[in-house]
């Protein structure tokens, strides 16, 4: 505890603590404090807790009380039939999902203890948290590769110490730095298909977020460039908590550790996997997943 | 495999018809306006020397009447006023429109007073000055300010409607991808959606300068006209589009001579100005 003992709510407190609250002096200590997180092998990335989560468009329910679980570390990958709520639930995480005029949710996101639409909660903390990577890259056009990745540092006013040296090193981390360091000043949108999602990615990762976000992120990429990412994946989950919305059963299978299927805004099954896979337990899951409906 | 039904002699006919109607609807259309240059320069090419462009108007009955400079410099420095003024207001509630008023009661009402001034005679704009700041003596009594005020009011429409057209073509997913990085809205436009269409929006505002440089009735109102070169707005000032008006109407050849030359150094400075933001915007599609 920073010594302000006097918060109002229990939640109030933790979110100080977690640094997701108003308040700047207590910004985000977990990241730059890290000395917890150093001792694991891989950074501390975050449980995120769906807990009756309720979304709406208007007059439509598009979640009807999700509960679901992501485990710190772990890809789990979200599929379900066109329509059934994915978008929707994952844009709930990050609270993207009120920018759309007359959407709004319902129920908890609890990140570890914070529930981050616990009204002490900063949005722009929350987002900063958990980021997010589009079905179809969206890197910045006026932007030059470098500037892309740099954005999110500094549209989110984080501290640009350094710079550089994140740049690069998202880069790496996504994978592209051999191919664009010898261009970072050219535009981002002159690079494939598959490097601007990977920049996207880069720019996502240089906020260093606990929690990764992905709606299809392949759905617009050829074989090679999914595979790519696919690859990707296991190295980023080192870091961060992974949740991949996807339309490819092969996709989840390959690299998510566990599966949620979701049907008509309700969850219908969660677990393993290769379980989810070879022995779900729900019908509808099975015919799902054999590729009887959807 | 079926064959390719061949195009009937009936259809064909309707074609050609079609086509004929067409282009004669698009002569009738150009015909004035190729005559309307063509007089333009037949009349005044005679007029335009470096004395014409350098001289004030002298005033004198007989003699040398001198040429349009005050008039040239003081439509350049109004509508630079009138711009400073209506561009940054014209974009911010075109901001406000698109980036937040989108789909609000406020928003509706704001875009609707913004087609209906759209579509207002400029002499109202004009008269509205006249009898709000000329008439009251508000700062002294003609003035150019008060004229680069009336242009404005004339520009803000025209410079709200075309941003807001250049910033809804701007894609939302960049955006999301800037809010979902955690970037406060305003950053959001200041970095990602301002730069974006920042060249679209120069277009409008060059289309709009274009629109007010050649307005008279909003300028004979409110900032009167004197023939020596004045740079200071809060005197009276001359302009082309006033020195047109009064020239024109005069006994004498000579100052009617003039009028063409003062008017077609307008239509040459207007084509220079949508030229640039021609260019501008046909370099902001390919990119
Ligand atoms: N912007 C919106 N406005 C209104 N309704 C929406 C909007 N976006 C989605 N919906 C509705 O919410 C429900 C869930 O949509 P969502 O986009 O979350 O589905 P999805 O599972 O991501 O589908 P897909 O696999 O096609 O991407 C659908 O019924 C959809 O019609
Ligand atoms: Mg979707």
């Amino acid at each position: 505890m920073t010594g302000d003992g006097f918060a109002a709510s229990q939640t109030a407190a933790a979110a100080g603590e977690h640094g997701l609250s108003r308040s700047p002096q207590t910004r985000r200590p977990l990241v730059a404090q890290a000395p917890s997180a150093s001792a694991r092998p891989t950074k501390a990335a975050r449980r995120v807790r769906l807990e009756g989560l309720d979304a709406y468009y208007g007059d439509n329910h598009a979640l009807r009380g999700l509960d679901l679980e992501f485990e710190p570390n772990k890809v789990t990958a979200i599929i379900g039939p066109s329509g059934c709520g994915k978008s929707t639930m994952i844009r709930c995480i990050n609270r993207m999902h009120e920018e759309i005029p007359g959407a709004r949710a319902e129920g908890k996101v609890c990140l570890d203890q914070v529930d981050v639409y616990d009204p002490s909660v900063n949005v722009v903390a929350v987002r900063r948290a958990i980021g997010m990577v589009f079905q179809k890259p969206n890197p910045f056009p006026t932007m030059s590769i470098f500037d892309n990745v740099a954005s999110g540092i500094r549209l989110s006013g984080a501290s640009r110490a350094d710079l550089r040296d994140r740049v690069e090193r998202a880069l790496r981390g996504a994978g592209l730095w051999d191919e664009v360091k010898d261009r970072l000043a050219e535009p981002g949108i002159g690079l494939s298909g598959g490097q601007q999602q990977r920049l996207c990615i880069a720019r996502t990762m240089a906020v260093d977020p606990e929690v990764l976000l992905m709606d299809e992120p392949c759905s617009a990429l050829d074989p090679i460039a999914t595979l790519k990412v696919e690859e990707l994946l296991a190295d980023l989950k080192q870091r961060v908590t992974v949740v991949l919305v996807t339309h490819n059963m092969q996709q989840a299978a390959r690299v998510a550790d566990s599966t949620a299927f979701l049907l008509d805004g309700e969850l219908v099954e969660v677990g393993a996997t290769d379980e989810m896979f070879t022995q779900p337990k729900d019908s509808r899951t099975e015919d799902y997943v054999t590729g009887k409906f959807g | 495999m079926t064959a390719l039904p061949v195009i009937s002699a009936r259809r064909r006919r309707t074609d050609l018809f079609a086509r004929g109607v067409f282009a004669a609807l698009t002569l009738v259309a150009i015909v004035p306006l190729v005559l309307i240059i063509y007089y333009i320069l037949d009349k005044g090419l005679g007029a335009i020397s470096w004395h014409f462009l350098s001289t004030d108007p002298t005033g004198n009955f007989l003699g040398d009447p001198g040429g349009v400079k005050s008039a040239i410099l003081g439509t350049l420095e109004i509508v630079l006023i009138a711009t400073a003024l209506a561009v940054p207001i014209g974009i911010g509630v075109a901001l406000y429109l698109v980036e937040f008023g989108r789909g609000t009661v406020l928003g509706g009402v704001v875009r609707y007073f913004v087609d209906v001034l759209t579509g207002v005679p400029s002499i109202v704009f004009g008269l509205f000055i006249y009898t709000g700041l000329v008439v009251t003596h508000t700062l002294g009594s003609f003035a150019g300010w008060k004229g680069a005020v009336a242009l404005a009011l004339l520009m803000l429409p025209v410079v709200t409607r075309s941003a807001e057209v250049v910033l809804i073509l701007v894609p939302d997913s960049l955006r999301e991808a800037a809010l979902a990085l955690g970037a406060p809205r305003w950053r959001v436009v200041a970095r990602v959606v301002l730069p974006s269409a920042l060249t679209g929006l120069i277009t409008g505002g060059l289309l709009a300068v274009a629109r007010a440089a050649g307005e008279t009735a909003p300028l004979i109102f409110t900032m009167g006209s004197t023939l020596p070169t004045n740079f200071d707005p809060f005197k009276q000032m001359n302009s082309l589009p006033v020195q047109i008006f009064n020239d024109v109407g005069q006994a004498q050849d000579r100052l009617v001579t003039r009028a063409w030359g003062a008017a077609l150094t307008l239509v040459a400075m207007i084509l220079i100005l949508t030229l640039i933001a021609r260019t501008l915007a046909r370099r902001s599609r390919l990119t």
